[in-house]
């Protein structure tokens, strides 16, 4: 895939983002649109894993640690052919598999997420036993900055460094926002850079809505020996919609008919410049 | 007498891990208490350090576990079942990634530390969350099965035992299942139920209810407390028989109240008494003091049994 096609798909699993949002009058639309890109490059560069053997030992994990931005998820794996996009069509009805949250009824899905704090404990137990089996393959998860107060998640940093694993990309999708608010003044975990550092990670900063630069963070090894990999993704809440861009009420707002087709139009003029 | 249930998990666990290496032991600074010393000198690539962290512990121990580890998370009972809750409802049980959680000094075994070293809700809470087997062996041969089972059972569970040294309940032990209780001593006149630890004084209890007023008791180890043996459960109460239960548990949301609860809905009458930890400010002291004080020794449950009886 080439990176205008990377670009494409962005926008592609953007419009599909809000369609199965807009028909489930449910979903967490800001998250989702700001770490969709981060998801496209995943599982159309980065990640070793076949839709069709998505059991097979070997594959690349990715455990998606901010749950509740399961329509980015859902629709990246649909796109990838991990279960046919009319699935979607189910999302949060009665006794559907396609829920608010990550849940492994649905094929690609790796682990039940949805409690914050949760995937990076999870991606370390991988990590080590991957490096205990001497296998290659390579553990990823994607952490909000809303979710990174939880203790768990300090606790296992601390470990991931402690083990060495080179083998763990932490990807953080750093929109800056949470649902009561600016991040940094709910709660304040900024300089989180030096933070990671000074835990014994190997910290990266990117722009997280730039594919080319997604993928050089996660494909060219390593970012240090010996070190568990950090990614610092800046990337904006609501991305590419502009009157959801930065604005709170889109951390689980749900478009109206006139906002949902002025979202598609505007997503479709984007599209048209690439 | 035997040896302390902890020593006989990790003995049985260094066998087990002698001929399969997907077995892996994840501690909290645990390996001390939880006897996994040796276990780690001999097999360092089978022992996973996490350092004084339950809820990583639990993290970690589903992330090995979803990768094809036997994993055997290890830390007190007390922490493990309290402060990784979360971690044990969502990533053990509710993404089915098959590890045993292994609770060590549990109940009262810390009894003089205090509540915070008390595990006396973990009964009720795992009860409450779907995908979990939750096992208290009462003596060496029931530890030994356990571990052995859990090593071959690909389902999240739950175990728990103290460390003292535990008496042999029985010499003629030949099986052992997860969900099936374990009748320990046969009479007519009235059943025990209990688990984990306190099995031993119900054994006794019921050897002075013979001696001295000839009753007869039944007394089963309840090893697993869920799934329940309700087959079992059935049949000791088919004929009327009064039923006392017993744990080292809080009364709250325990064996007793899971025995009773079934039971009383399908219909049957007995007359019926919980011995537990009565939900107050739980005294202190050694393991046998707190059980003297509330009645869960021969004395006590003794007692409890006449007077049941006799009402």
């Amino acid at each position: 895939m080439t990176n205008r096609e990377l670009k494409l798909k962005s926008i592609f699993l953007r419009k599909q983002i809000l369609k199965y949002i807009y028909g489930a009058k449910a979903g967490h639309t800001g998250g989702s649109l700001s770490c969709v890109d981060i998801l496209n490059v995943l599982y159309n560069k980065v990640l070793n894993v076949d839709p069709t053997d998505f059991k097979n030992a070997n594959r690349d994990r990715y455990i998606q640690s901010k749950g509740h931005c399961v329509e980015a998820l859902f629709v990246t794996l649909a796109d990838r052919g991990f279960f046919p996009e009319s699935d979607l069509e189910t999302l949060c009805q009665y006794r559907s598999h396609y829920i608010g949250h990550p849940t492994k009824k649905v094929n690609g899905v790796e682990q039940n997420t949805g409690a914050l704090g949760h995937g990076l404990p999870i991606c370390v137990g991988e990590a080590i036993a991957a490096k205990l089996d001497s296998k290659s393959h390579r553990v990823f998860t994607l952490l909000g900055d809303g979710e990174l107060p939880e203790g768990s998640n300090w606790e296992a940093f601390l470990s991931a460094a402690h083990y060495k694993l080179e083998n763990l990309y932490a990807i953080l999708d750093y929109n800056k926002q949470q649902i009561t608010g600016n991040t940094s003044e709910v709660m304040n975990t900024d300089s989180v850079r030096e933070k990671l550092e000074a835990f014994g990670w190997a910290v990266k900063e990117i722009d997280g809505h730039n594919v080319e630069e997604i993928e050089a963070a996660l494909n060219n090894g390593p970012l240090q020996s010996g070190k568990p990999n950090f990614i610092i993704a800046h990337t904006i809440k609501g991305k590419g919609v502009s009157y959801m861009e930065g604005n709170l009420k889109w951390h689980h707002g749900v478009p109206s008919p006139e906002q949902y087709e002025l979202a598609l139009s505007e997503l479709t003029e984007a599209e048209a410049l690439i | 007498m035997g040896i302390a249930n902890q020593q006989v998990f990790s003995e049985t666990l260094q066998e087990l891990a002698e001929t399969d290496r997907t077995i892996i032991a994840v501690t909290s600074d645990s390996r001390g208490s939880g006897k996994l010393g040796p276990f780690g000198a001999k097999y360092p690539n089978q022992i996973v350090e996490v350092g004084i962290a339950e809820q990583n512990l639990v993290g970690v121990a589903a992330g090995l576990a979803s990768a094809g580890k036997k994993t055997f998370a290890v830390s007190p009972a007390c922490f493990l079942s309290a402060r990784a809750l979360e971690q044990i409802k969502n990533d053990v049980c509710y993404s089915d990634n098959p590890v045993t959680l292994v609770g060590i000094s549990s109940g009262v075994s810390y009894g003089a530390l205090g509540t915070t070293h008390h595990s006396l809700h973990d009964f009720a809470a795992l009860r409450a969350i779907n995908n979990i087997i939750i096992v208290a062996p009462a003596d060496n041969f029931e530890t030994e099965q356990a571990v052995r089972l859990a090593a071959k059972t690909n389902k999240p569970i739950y175990m728990r035992y103290g460390k003292k040294a535990m008496p042999f309940l029985n010499e003629n032990n030949t099986t052992f299942e997860f969900g099936k209780g374990r009748t320990v001593r046969q009479g007519d006149d009235l059943v025990i139920i209990a688990t984990g630890e306190t099995v031993y004084p119900a054994c006794l209890a019921a050897k002075k209810l013979e001696d001295r007023h000839g009753l007869k008791a039944t007394v089963v180890s309840m090893h697993t407390i869920k799934p329940l043996d309700i087959e079992l459960l059935e049949d000791l109460a088919a004929n009327g028989r009064p039923i006392v239960t017993v744990e080292e548990h809080m009364v709250n949301g325990g064996l007793g109240e899971a025995c009773a609860s079934y039971l009383f809905q399908k219909g049957f009458k007995n007359s019926f008494k919980i011995i537990g930890i009565p939900d107050e400010y739980t005294i202190t002291g050694s393991q046998v003091e707190i059980f003297n004080h509330y009645g869960i020794s021969q004395d006590g449950i003794y007692k409890t049994c006449f007077d049941l009886i006799n009402d």
